[in-house]
Protein backbone atom coordinates (compact mmCIF):
# COMPACT_ATOMS: atom_id res chain seq x y z
CA UNK A 1 0.00 0.00 0.00
CA UNK A 2 3.18 2.48 0.92
CA UNK A 3 4.95 1.48 -2.00
CA UNK A 4 3.91 1.96 -5.76
CA UNK A 5 6.12 1.11 -8.48
CA UNK A 6 3.99 1.79 -11.01
CA UNK A 7 3.81 5.76 -9.88
CA UNK A 8 5.57 8.17 -11.83
CA UNK A 9 9.37 8.29 -10.89
CA UNK A 10 9.51 10.17 -7.97
CA UNK A 11 9.93 14.19 -8.18
CA UNK A 12 13.38 13.77 -6.91
CA UNK A 13 14.23 12.09 -10.11
CA UNK A 14 12.06 14.01 -12.64
CA UNK A 15 14.24 17.13 -11.99
CA UNK A 16 17.28 15.46 -11.59
CA UNK A 17 17.05 13.41 -14.55
CA UNK A 18 18.04 14.91 -17.86
CA UNK A 19 21.98 16.92 -17.83
CA UNK A 20 21.64 17.11 -13.75
CA UNK A 21 21.28 13.47 -13.64
CA UNK A 22 24.08 12.09 -15.49
CA UNK A 23 25.81 14.48 -13.78
CA UNK A 24 25.61 13.78 -10.53
CA UNK A 25 25.92 10.31 -11.58
CA UNK A 26 29.34 10.62 -13.17
CA UNK A 27 29.75 11.77 -9.82
CA UNK A 28 29.00 8.93 -8.10
CA UNK A 29 30.67 6.47 -10.68
CA UNK A 30 33.76 8.28 -9.79
CA UNK A 31 32.94 7.59 -6.19
CA UNK A 32 32.24 4.08 -6.90
CA UNK A 33 35.67 3.63 -8.93
CA UNK A 34 37.85 5.12 -6.10
CA UNK A 35 36.33 2.85 -3.34
CA UNK A 36 36.51 0.11 -5.87
CA UNK A 37 38.60 -2.64 -4.07
CA UNK A 38 41.10 -3.59 -6.64
CA UNK A 39 41.54 -6.94 -4.61
CA UNK A 40 37.79 -7.77 -5.75
CA UNK A 41 37.66 -10.77 -7.99
CA UNK A 42 35.19 -8.59 -10.31
CA UNK A 43 37.92 -6.19 -10.70
CA UNK A 44 40.54 -8.67 -11.14
CA UNK A 45 38.73 -10.35 -13.56
CA UNK A 46 38.35 -6.94 -15.66
CA UNK A 47 41.63 -6.30 -15.59
CA UNK A 48 42.55 -9.78 -17.31
CA UNK A 49 39.62 -8.73 -19.99
CA UNK A 50 40.78 -5.16 -20.88
CA UNK A 51 44.55 -6.56 -21.39
CA UNK A 52 43.31 -9.40 -23.79
CA UNK A 53 40.86 -6.97 -25.89
CA UNK A 54 43.58 -4.95 -26.43
CA UNK A 55 45.73 -6.70 -27.34
CA UNK A 56 43.72 -8.28 -29.90
CA UNK A 57 41.91 -5.05 -30.64
CA UNK A 58 46.03 -3.82 -31.44
CA UNK A 59 46.75 -6.63 -33.99
CA UNK A 60 43.79 -5.63 -35.73
CA UNK A 61 44.98 -1.99 -36.10
CA UNK A 62 48.15 -2.99 -37.21
CA UNK A 63 46.97 -5.37 -39.69
CA UNK A 64 44.44 -2.83 -41.07
CA UNK A 65 47.62 -0.23 -41.37
CA UNK A 66 49.34 -3.23 -43.65
CA UNK A 67 46.52 -3.19 -45.51
CA UNK A 68 46.11 -0.08 -46.45
CA UNK A 69 49.14 -0.04 -47.75
CA UNK A 70 48.78 -2.81 -49.91
CA UNK A 71 45.51 -1.41 -51.08
CA UNK A 72 47.59 1.83 -52.27
CA UNK A 73 49.97 -0.31 -54.07
CA UNK A 74 47.94 -2.35 -55.65
CA UNK A 75 46.33 0.73 -56.90
CA UNK A 76 49.30 2.28 -58.24
CA UNK A 77 50.10 -0.62 -60.04
CA UNK A 78 46.85 -0.88 -61.81
CA UNK A 79 47.24 2.57 -63.11
CA UNK A 80 50.88 1.72 -64.47
CA UNK A 81 49.15 -1.23 -66.19
CA UNK A 82 46.77 0.79 -67.71
CA UNK A 83 49.33 2.93 -69.24
CA UNK A 84 50.71 -0.27 -71.61
CA UNK A 85 47.45 0.61 -73.90
CA UNK A 86 48.95 3.74 -75.10
CA UNK A 87 52.82 3.12 -75.09
CA UNK A 88 54.10 1.74 -78.39
CA UNK A 89 55.18 -2.47 -78.00
CA UNK A 90 58.85 -1.42 -77.51
CA UNK A 91 58.03 0.32 -74.50
CA UNK A 92 55.45 -2.45 -73.05
CA UNK A 93 58.09 -4.22 -70.97
CA UNK A 94 59.81 -1.90 -68.93
CA UNK A 95 56.10 -0.95 -67.84
CA UNK A 96 55.26 -4.27 -67.26
CA UNK A 97 58.38 -4.73 -65.22
CA UNK A 98 58.18 -2.10 -62.95
CA UNK A 99 54.64 -2.98 -62.30
CA UNK A 100 55.96 -6.25 -61.14
CA UNK A 101 58.49 -4.41 -58.87
CA UNK A 102 55.47 -2.82 -57.14
CA UNK A 103 53.08 -5.81 -56.62
CA UNK A 104 56.64 -7.95 -55.09
CA UNK A 105 56.61 -5.00 -52.52
CA UNK A 106 52.97 -5.86 -52.05
CA UNK A 107 53.73 -9.15 -51.46
CA UNK A 108 56.47 -8.01 -48.92
CA UNK A 109 53.91 -6.49 -47.19
CA UNK A 110 51.62 -9.51 -47.32
CA UNK A 111 53.95 -11.06 -45.80
CA UNK A 112 53.86 -9.27 -42.66
CA UNK A 113 50.35 -9.60 -42.96
CA UNK A 114 51.27 -13.48 -42.59
CA UNK A 115 53.79 -12.56 -39.91
CA UNK A 116 50.88 -11.00 -37.63
CA UNK A 117 48.50 -14.18 -38.02
CA UNK A 118 51.14 -16.39 -36.73
CA UNK A 119 49.54 -18.98 -34.92
CA UNK A 120 46.18 -16.99 -35.05
CA UNK A 121 42.52 -17.84 -36.08
CA UNK A 122 43.08 -16.40 -39.15
CA UNK A 123 39.22 -15.68 -40.11
CA UNK A 124 39.31 -13.84 -36.30
CA UNK A 125 41.42 -11.05 -38.38
CA UNK A 126 40.06 -11.37 -41.96
CA UNK A 127 38.09 -7.98 -41.66
CA UNK A 128 41.16 -6.10 -40.72
CA UNK A 129 42.74 -7.41 -44.65
CA UNK A 130 39.94 -8.53 -46.72
CA UNK A 131 40.26 -5.21 -48.91
CA UNK A 132 44.01 -4.94 -48.86
CA UNK A 133 43.97 -8.65 -50.36
CA UNK A 134 41.02 -8.37 -52.99
CA UNK A 135 42.79 -5.00 -54.22
CA UNK A 136 46.39 -7.06 -54.88
CA UNK A 137 44.49 -9.96 -56.23
CA UNK A 138 42.77 -7.24 -58.96
CA UNK A 139 45.72 -6.17 -59.75
CA UNK A 140 47.95 -9.37 -59.86
CA UNK A 141 45.18 -11.12 -62.48
CA UNK A 142 45.44 -7.75 -64.41
CA UNK A 143 48.80 -7.88 -64.92
CA UNK A 144 48.96 -12.03 -65.63
CA UNK A 145 46.27 -10.58 -68.51
CA UNK A 146 47.96 -8.31 -69.94
CA UNK A 147 50.98 -10.34 -70.37
CA UNK A 148 49.01 -14.00 -71.36
CA UNK A 149 45.35 -13.29 -71.94
CA UNK A 150 44.24 -15.46 -69.78
CA UNK A 151 42.97 -15.35 -65.97
CA UNK A 152 45.19 -15.97 -63.36
CA UNK A 153 44.38 -18.90 -61.01
CA UNK A 154 44.33 -19.00 -57.39
CA UNK A 155 46.66 -21.67 -57.04
CA UNK A 156 49.10 -19.39 -59.25
CA UNK A 157 47.80 -16.59 -56.66
CA UNK A 158 48.80 -18.29 -53.59
CA UNK A 159 52.23 -19.62 -55.03
CA UNK A 160 53.74 -16.47 -54.97
CA UNK A 161 52.63 -15.96 -51.34
CA UNK A 162 55.16 -17.84 -50.02
CA UNK A 163 57.60 -16.04 -47.24
CA UNK A 164 61.15 -17.67 -45.97
CA UNK A 165 61.40 -16.50 -42.59
CA UNK A 166 64.47 -16.40 -40.47
CA UNK A 167 62.85 -17.00 -36.63
CA UNK A 168 62.22 -20.05 -35.17
CA UNK A 169 59.46 -22.41 -36.73
CA UNK A 170 55.63 -22.16 -35.37
CA UNK A 171 53.98 -25.92 -36.17
CA UNK A 172 50.65 -24.31 -36.53
CA UNK A 173 51.73 -21.67 -39.35
CA UNK A 174 49.52 -23.22 -41.96
CA UNK A 175 48.29 -26.52 -43.08
CA UNK A 176 50.87 -26.54 -45.72
CA UNK A 177 53.77 -25.65 -43.63
CA UNK A 178 57.11 -27.41 -44.82
CA UNK A 179 58.42 -30.26 -43.04
CA UNK A 180 60.58 -28.70 -39.59
CA UNK A 181 63.90 -27.45 -40.55
CA UNK A 182 62.35 -24.98 -42.82
CA UNK A 183 61.04 -21.21 -41.84
CA UNK A 184 58.27 -20.62 -43.89
CA UNK A 185 55.10 -18.64 -43.84
CA UNK A 186 52.51 -19.01 -46.18
CA UNK A 187 49.24 -16.66 -46.76
CA UNK A 188 46.64 -18.30 -48.38
CA UNK A 189 43.94 -16.02 -49.90
CA UNK A 190 40.53 -17.42 -49.76
CA UNK A 191 38.21 -17.83 -52.87
CA UNK A 192 35.84 -15.46 -51.40
CA UNK A 193 38.69 -13.04 -51.83
CA UNK A 194 40.05 -14.32 -54.60
CA UNK A 195 36.28 -14.04 -56.52
CA UNK A 196 35.93 -10.53 -55.07
CA UNK A 197 39.38 -9.09 -56.56
CA UNK A 198 37.99 -11.12 -59.81
CA UNK A 199 34.79 -8.90 -60.07
CA UNK A 200 36.47 -5.43 -59.62
CA UNK A 201 39.02 -7.20 -62.64
CA UNK A 202 36.12 -6.48 -64.68
CA UNK A 203 36.06 -2.71 -64.13
CA UNK A 204 39.45 -2.28 -65.01
CA UNK A 205 39.53 -4.70 -68.14
CA UNK A 206 36.78 -2.44 -69.40
CA UNK A 207 38.11 0.60 -69.01
CA UNK A 208 41.19 -0.99 -70.31
CA UNK A 209 39.04 -2.15 -73.61
CA UNK A 210 37.81 1.71 -73.91
CA UNK A 211 41.75 3.00 -73.58
CA UNK A 212 42.70 0.76 -76.37
CA UNK A 213 40.01 1.47 -78.62
CA UNK A 214 40.91 5.45 -78.56
CA UNK A 215 44.26 4.42 -79.41
CA UNK A 216 43.16 2.83 -82.09
CA UNK A 217 43.85 -0.82 -81.18
CA UNK A 218 40.98 -2.61 -82.43
CA UNK A 219 42.02 -6.36 -81.94
CA UNK A 220 41.69 -5.66 -78.10
CA UNK A 221 38.56 -5.02 -77.83
CA UNK A 222 36.78 -7.71 -79.44
CA UNK A 223 39.54 -10.02 -77.32
CA UNK A 224 38.75 -8.63 -74.11
CA UNK A 225 35.05 -8.92 -74.62
CA UNK A 226 35.28 -13.02 -74.78
CA UNK A 227 37.29 -13.19 -71.77
CA UNK A 228 34.94 -11.01 -69.88
CA UNK A 229 32.15 -12.71 -71.02
CA UNK A 230 33.76 -15.84 -69.70
CA UNK A 231 33.87 -14.44 -66.33
CA UNK A 232 30.85 -13.19 -66.29
CA UNK A 233 29.31 -16.38 -66.76
CA UNK A 234 30.85 -17.93 -64.20
CA UNK A 235 30.21 -15.57 -61.74
CA UNK A 236 26.46 -16.19 -63.12
CA UNK A 237 27.13 -20.42 -62.58
CA UNK A 238 28.11 -19.46 -59.06
CA UNK A 239 24.79 -17.07 -58.91
CA UNK A 240 23.62 -16.42 -55.08
CA UNK A 241 25.74 -19.50 -53.53
CA UNK A 242 28.44 -16.95 -53.33
CA UNK A 243 29.38 -14.45 -50.38
CA UNK A 244 27.14 -11.90 -50.22
CA UNK A 245 29.48 -9.17 -51.53
CA UNK A 246 29.95 -11.22 -54.81
CA UNK A 247 26.32 -11.48 -55.51
CA UNK A 248 26.47 -7.34 -55.25
CA UNK A 249 29.39 -6.88 -57.64
CA UNK A 250 27.68 -9.08 -60.41
CA UNK A 251 25.33 -5.69 -61.13
CA UNK A 252 28.84 -3.84 -61.90
CA UNK A 253 30.27 -6.66 -63.54
CA UNK A 254 26.99 -6.71 -66.41
CA UNK A 255 27.61 -3.18 -66.50
CA UNK A 256 31.32 -3.47 -67.10
CA UNK A 257 30.68 -6.18 -69.70
CA UNK A 258 27.83 -4.29 -71.27
CA UNK A 259 29.88 -1.04 -71.67
CA UNK A 260 32.57 -4.10 -73.71
CA UNK A 261 29.91 -5.73 -76.15
CA UNK A 262 28.51 -1.79 -77.12
CA UNK A 263 32.12 -1.13 -77.81
CA UNK A 264 32.17 -4.23 -80.35
CA UNK A 265 29.32 -3.49 -81.34
CA UNK A 266 30.13 0.19 -82.35
CA UNK A 267 33.25 -0.98 -83.73
CA UNK A 268 32.15 -3.65 -86.20
CA UNK A 269 29.18 -1.47 -87.23
CA UNK A 270 31.03 2.05 -87.49
CA UNK A 271 34.50 0.91 -87.42
CA UNK A 272 35.16 0.95 -91.05
CA UNK A 273 33.39 4.68 -91.34
CA UNK A 274 35.21 6.79 -88.90
CA UNK A 275 38.67 7.67 -89.11
CA UNK A 276 40.74 6.04 -86.45
CA UNK A 277 41.55 9.26 -84.13
CA UNK A 278 38.39 9.50 -83.71
CA UNK A 279 37.63 6.37 -82.77
CA UNK A 280 37.84 7.63 -79.25
CA UNK A 281 35.04 10.20 -79.66
CA UNK A 282 32.17 7.64 -80.47
CA UNK A 283 32.82 5.75 -77.14
CA UNK A 284 33.36 9.05 -75.20
CA UNK A 285 29.51 10.34 -75.22
CA UNK A 286 28.09 6.97 -74.88
CA UNK A 287 30.65 5.94 -71.67
CA UNK A 288 30.81 9.12 -70.24
CA UNK A 289 27.42 8.86 -68.38
CA UNK A 290 27.73 5.57 -67.70
CA UNK A 291 31.41 6.14 -66.02
CA UNK A 292 30.34 8.44 -63.98
CA UNK A 293 27.72 6.19 -61.94
CA UNK A 294 30.61 4.28 -60.74
CA UNK A 295 31.43 5.00 -57.39
CA UNK A 296 34.65 4.44 -55.54
CA UNK A 297 36.06 1.25 -56.82
CA UNK B 1 43.02 -23.83 -66.31
CA UNK B 2 40.66 -21.95 -68.10
CA UNK B 3 38.55 -19.45 -66.88
CA UNK B 4 35.38 -22.07 -66.71
CA UNK B 5 37.25 -24.38 -65.01
CA UNK B 6 38.25 -21.77 -62.22
CA UNK B 7 35.15 -21.10 -61.88
CA UNK B 8 33.56 -24.75 -61.23
CA UNK B 9 36.78 -25.55 -58.73
CA UNK B 10 35.52 -22.19 -56.48
CA UNK B 11 31.96 -23.56 -57.02
CA UNK B 12 33.13 -26.99 -55.68
CA UNK B 13 34.57 -25.09 -52.74
CA UNK B 14 31.39 -22.99 -52.29
CA UNK B 15 29.09 -25.53 -52.27
CA UNK B 16 30.98 -27.26 -49.45
CA UNK B 17 31.25 -24.57 -47.72
CA UNK B 18 27.60 -24.06 -47.98
CA UNK B 19 26.96 -27.67 -46.47
CA UNK B 20 29.04 -27.34 -43.58
CA UNK B 21 27.18 -24.20 -42.68
CA UNK B 22 23.32 -25.67 -43.29
CA UNK B 23 25.35 -29.10 -40.45
CA UNK B 24 25.96 -26.26 -38.41
CA UNK B 25 22.57 -24.34 -38.46
CA UNK B 26 20.55 -27.80 -37.41
CA UNK B 27 23.04 -27.86 -34.49
CA UNK B 28 22.86 -24.34 -33.52
CA UNK B 29 18.81 -24.20 -33.78
CA UNK B 30 18.93 -27.49 -31.85
CA UNK B 31 21.21 -25.12 -29.17
CA UNK B 32 18.39 -22.31 -29.17
CA UNK B 33 15.63 -24.62 -28.59
CA UNK B 34 17.72 -25.75 -25.04
CA UNK B 35 18.30 -22.20 -24.29
CA UNK B 36 14.83 -21.36 -24.82
CA UNK B 37 13.77 -23.87 -21.77
CA UNK B 38 16.33 -22.99 -19.55
CA UNK B 39 15.28 -19.50 -20.08
CA UNK B 40 11.16 -20.47 -19.58
CA UNK B 41 13.00 -22.32 -16.16
CA UNK B 42 14.48 -19.09 -14.82
CA UNK B 43 12.10 -16.55 -16.20
CA UNK B 44 9.59 -17.55 -13.57
CA UNK B 45 11.81 -16.21 -10.46
CA UNK B 46 10.42 -12.86 -11.64
CA UNK B 47 6.99 -14.20 -10.53
CA UNK B 48 5.91 -13.38 -6.45
CA UNK B 49 5.53 -17.20 -5.99
CA UNK B 50 8.65 -17.95 -7.90
CA UNK B 51 10.79 -16.49 -4.98
CA UNK B 52 10.88 -19.13 -3.34
CA UNK B 53 11.26 -22.05 -5.35
CA UNK B 54 15.00 -20.58 -6.69
CA UNK B 55 17.47 -23.18 -5.57
CA UNK B 56 15.01 -25.86 -7.38
CA UNK B 57 15.17 -23.75 -10.61
CA UNK B 58 18.68 -23.27 -10.56
CA UNK B 59 18.92 -27.17 -10.20
CA UNK B 60 16.64 -27.83 -13.45
CA UNK B 61 18.43 -25.20 -15.37
CA UNK B 62 21.56 -27.37 -14.52
CA UNK B 63 20.09 -30.58 -15.63
CA UNK B 64 19.20 -28.61 -18.92
CA UNK B 65 22.75 -27.55 -19.59
CA UNK B 66 23.73 -31.26 -19.31
CA UNK B 67 21.94 -31.13 -22.79
CA UNK B 68 23.93 -27.95 -23.85
CA UNK B 69 27.15 -29.87 -23.22
CA UNK B 70 25.54 -33.03 -25.42
CA UNK B 71 24.53 -30.94 -28.46
CA UNK B 72 27.99 -28.18 -27.87
CA UNK B 73 29.68 -32.00 -28.35
CA UNK B 74 28.10 -32.41 -31.61
CA UNK B 75 28.73 -28.78 -32.86
CA UNK B 76 32.05 -29.12 -32.54
CA UNK B 77 32.21 -32.09 -34.84
CA UNK B 78 30.97 -30.30 -37.38
CA UNK B 79 33.97 -28.36 -38.87
CA UNK B 80 37.92 -28.31 -38.37
CA UNK B 81 38.63 -26.78 -34.81
CA UNK B 82 41.16 -24.23 -36.11
CA UNK B 83 37.97 -22.51 -38.41
CA UNK B 84 36.12 -21.60 -35.60
CA UNK B 85 35.91 -17.85 -36.67
CA UNK B 86 35.43 -18.76 -40.04
CA UNK B 87 31.71 -19.80 -38.46
CA UNK B 88 31.78 -18.12 -35.48
CA UNK B 89 28.55 -15.75 -36.95
CA UNK B 90 26.59 -18.88 -36.72
CA UNK B 91 26.87 -19.75 -32.78
CA UNK B 92 27.69 -16.02 -31.68
CA UNK B 93 23.93 -15.37 -30.62
CA UNK B 94 23.32 -18.31 -28.87
CA UNK B 95 26.53 -18.47 -27.27
CA UNK B 96 25.48 -14.99 -25.95
CA UNK B 97 22.73 -16.38 -23.99
CA UNK B 98 23.76 -19.79 -23.25
CA UNK B 99 26.61 -17.40 -21.35
CA UNK B 100 23.92 -14.97 -19.87
CA UNK B 101 21.92 -18.21 -18.91
CA UNK B 102 24.90 -19.63 -17.29
CA UNK B 103 25.42 -16.02 -15.54
CA UNK B 104 21.96 -15.85 -14.12
CA UNK B 105 22.03 -19.29 -12.57
CA UNK B 106 25.16 -18.47 -10.72
CA UNK B 107 24.07 -15.47 -9.44
CA UNK B 108 20.81 -16.67 -8.69
CA UNK B 109 22.76 -19.76 -6.54
CA UNK B 110 25.63 -17.44 -4.68
CA UNK B 111 25.21 -13.66 -6.01
CA UNK B 112 28.93 -13.39 -7.59
CA UNK B 113 30.04 -13.11 -11.18
CA UNK B 114 30.44 -16.18 -12.73
CA UNK B 115 34.02 -16.45 -14.02
CA UNK B 116 34.77 -17.43 -17.57
CA UNK B 117 36.05 -20.53 -16.44
CA UNK B 118 33.06 -21.53 -14.78
CA UNK B 119 30.63 -20.57 -17.78
CA UNK B 120 33.56 -23.15 -20.21
CA UNK B 121 32.69 -25.88 -17.72
CA UNK B 122 28.53 -25.23 -17.63
CA UNK B 123 28.30 -25.57 -21.69
CA UNK B 124 30.99 -27.99 -22.15
CA UNK B 125 33.34 -25.90 -23.60
CA UNK B 126 37.05 -23.68 -23.67
CA UNK B 127 38.13 -20.73 -22.15
CA UNK B 128 41.37 -21.06 -24.53
CA UNK B 129 40.95 -21.12 -28.01
CA UNK B 130 44.16 -22.83 -28.60
CA UNK B 131 42.49 -25.43 -26.48
CA UNK B 132 39.64 -26.17 -28.83
CA UNK B 133 35.79 -24.92 -29.71
CA UNK B 134 35.98 -21.92 -27.15
CA UNK B 135 33.97 -18.73 -25.64
CA UNK B 136 35.26 -15.89 -26.78
CA UNK B 137 35.48 -13.30 -24.62
CA UNK B 138 33.12 -10.39 -26.20
CA UNK B 139 30.41 -13.05 -26.25
CA UNK B 140 31.12 -14.19 -22.25
CA UNK B 141 30.74 -10.20 -21.70
CA UNK B 142 27.55 -10.12 -23.76
CA UNK B 143 26.13 -12.88 -21.65
CA UNK B 144 27.16 -10.82 -18.63
CA UNK B 145 25.17 -7.63 -20.10
CA UNK B 146 22.25 -9.47 -20.96
CA UNK B 147 22.31 -10.51 -17.17
CA UNK B 148 22.94 -7.23 -15.74
CA UNK B 149 19.54 -5.80 -17.49
CA UNK B 150 17.57 -9.61 -16.50
CA UNK B 151 18.59 -8.17 -12.71
CA UNK B 152 17.85 -4.61 -12.88
CA UNK B 153 14.24 -6.14 -13.46
CA UNK B 154 14.50 -9.16 -10.76
CA UNK B 155 15.66 -5.94 -8.44
CA UNK B 156 11.75 -4.56 -9.65
CA UNK B 157 10.15 -7.38 -9.14
CA UNK B 158 11.44 -8.17 -5.42
CA UNK B 159 10.30 -5.24 -4.48
CA UNK B 160 6.75 -6.25 -6.03
CA UNK B 161 7.33 -10.02 -4.26
CA UNK B 162 7.94 -8.06 -0.38
CA UNK B 163 11.58 -8.98 -1.14
CA UNK B 164 13.00 -5.21 0.27
CA UNK B 165 16.63 -6.65 1.21
CA UNK B 166 17.74 -8.07 -2.93
CA UNK B 167 17.23 -4.98 -4.72
CA UNK B 168 20.42 -3.52 -2.48
CA UNK B 169 22.67 -6.74 -3.04
CA UNK B 170 21.38 -6.36 -6.45
CA UNK B 171 22.66 -2.53 -6.33
CA UNK B 172 26.35 -3.66 -5.09
CA UNK B 173 26.56 -6.22 -7.48
CA UNK B 174 26.17 -3.96 -10.65
CA UNK B 175 27.82 -1.13 -9.12
CA UNK B 176 30.70 -3.16 -9.20
CA UNK B 177 29.96 -4.88 -12.86
CA UNK B 178 29.44 -1.20 -14.15
CA UNK B 179 33.27 -0.58 -12.53
CA UNK B 180 34.86 -3.18 -13.97
CA UNK B 181 33.43 -2.42 -17.61
CA UNK B 182 34.74 0.97 -17.91
CA UNK B 183 38.14 -0.93 -17.10
CA UNK B 184 37.92 -2.22 -20.67
CA UNK B 185 38.89 0.02 -24.24
CA UNK B 186 35.73 -0.94 -26.30
CA UNK B 187 35.81 -0.20 -30.07
CA UNK B 188 32.70 1.36 -31.64
CA UNK B 189 31.29 -2.37 -31.96
CA UNK B 190 28.08 -3.97 -31.07
CA UNK B 191 29.81 -4.88 -27.43
CA UNK B 192 30.25 -1.02 -26.55
CA UNK B 193 26.60 -0.59 -28.17
CA UNK B 194 25.11 -3.08 -25.62
CA UNK B 195 27.29 -1.70 -22.60
CA UNK B 196 25.95 1.41 -23.42
CA UNK B 197 22.67 0.16 -22.41
CA UNK B 198 24.52 -1.04 -19.16
CA UNK B 199 23.85 2.76 -17.09
CA UNK B 200 20.42 2.30 -17.56
CA UNK B 201 20.30 -0.47 -15.95
CA UNK B 202 22.38 0.89 -13.35
CA UNK B 203 19.75 3.98 -13.38
CA UNK B 204 16.75 1.49 -12.77
CA UNK B 205 18.03 -0.26 -10.05
CA UNK B 206 19.38 2.97 -7.94
CA UNK B 207 15.67 4.40 -8.65
CA UNK B 208 14.55 1.35 -6.69
CA UNK B 209 17.04 1.14 -4.04
CA UNK B 210 16.31 5.05 -3.73
CA UNK B 211 12.59 4.22 -3.16
CA UNK B 212 13.32 1.68 -0.86
CA UNK B 213 15.81 4.09 1.62
CA UNK B 214 13.07 7.21 1.28
CA UNK B 215 10.08 4.96 2.80
CA UNK B 216 12.50 3.61 5.14
CA UNK B 217 11.80 0.11 3.26
CA UNK B 218 15.72 -0.99 3.43
CA UNK B 219 16.39 -0.10 7.11
CA UNK B 220 13.77 -2.47 7.55
CA UNK B 221 15.13 -4.97 5.33
CA UNK B 222 17.94 -4.57 6.67
CA UNK B 223 17.06 -5.59 10.51
CA UNK B 224 15.70 -8.70 8.73
CA UNK B 225 12.15 -6.97 8.18
CA UNK B 226 11.34 -8.91 5.29
CA UNK B 227 12.25 -12.28 6.18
Amino acid sequence: QLLNINHPAPLVFCIASGEGWSRRNAEAAQERDVHANSASPVIAAFKVFQQELDTRHDKHERLVKISRDVTIESKRAIFLLHRVTSVPDAERPPILNEAEGKLEGVRQKIGQIAEELRGEDIFQFHRAFTAGIQEYVEAVSFLHYIRHRGLISLEEINARLVFMKAENPDPKDSAEAAPSGAHVLTFQVTPADYLLGVADLTGELMRLCIGSVGNGDIDTPFQLSQFLRQIHDGFSYIGNTGPYEVSKKLHTLRQSLGKVEDACYALRVRGSEIPKHMLADVFCSRTAHLDTEEGVV
Amino acid sequence: MSVTEMFSCIQGFLSADQDVREDIRKVVQNLEQTAREILTVLQSVHQPAGFKDIPSKCARARELFCSVRTQMGELKTKFPAEQYYRFHEHWRFVLQRLAFLAAFVVYLESETLVTREEVAQILGIEVVREKGFHLDIEDFLAGVLIMASELSRLAVNSVTAGDYSRPLRISNFINELDSGFRLLNLKNDPLRKRYDGLKYDVKKIEEVVYDLSIRGLAKEAESGGDK
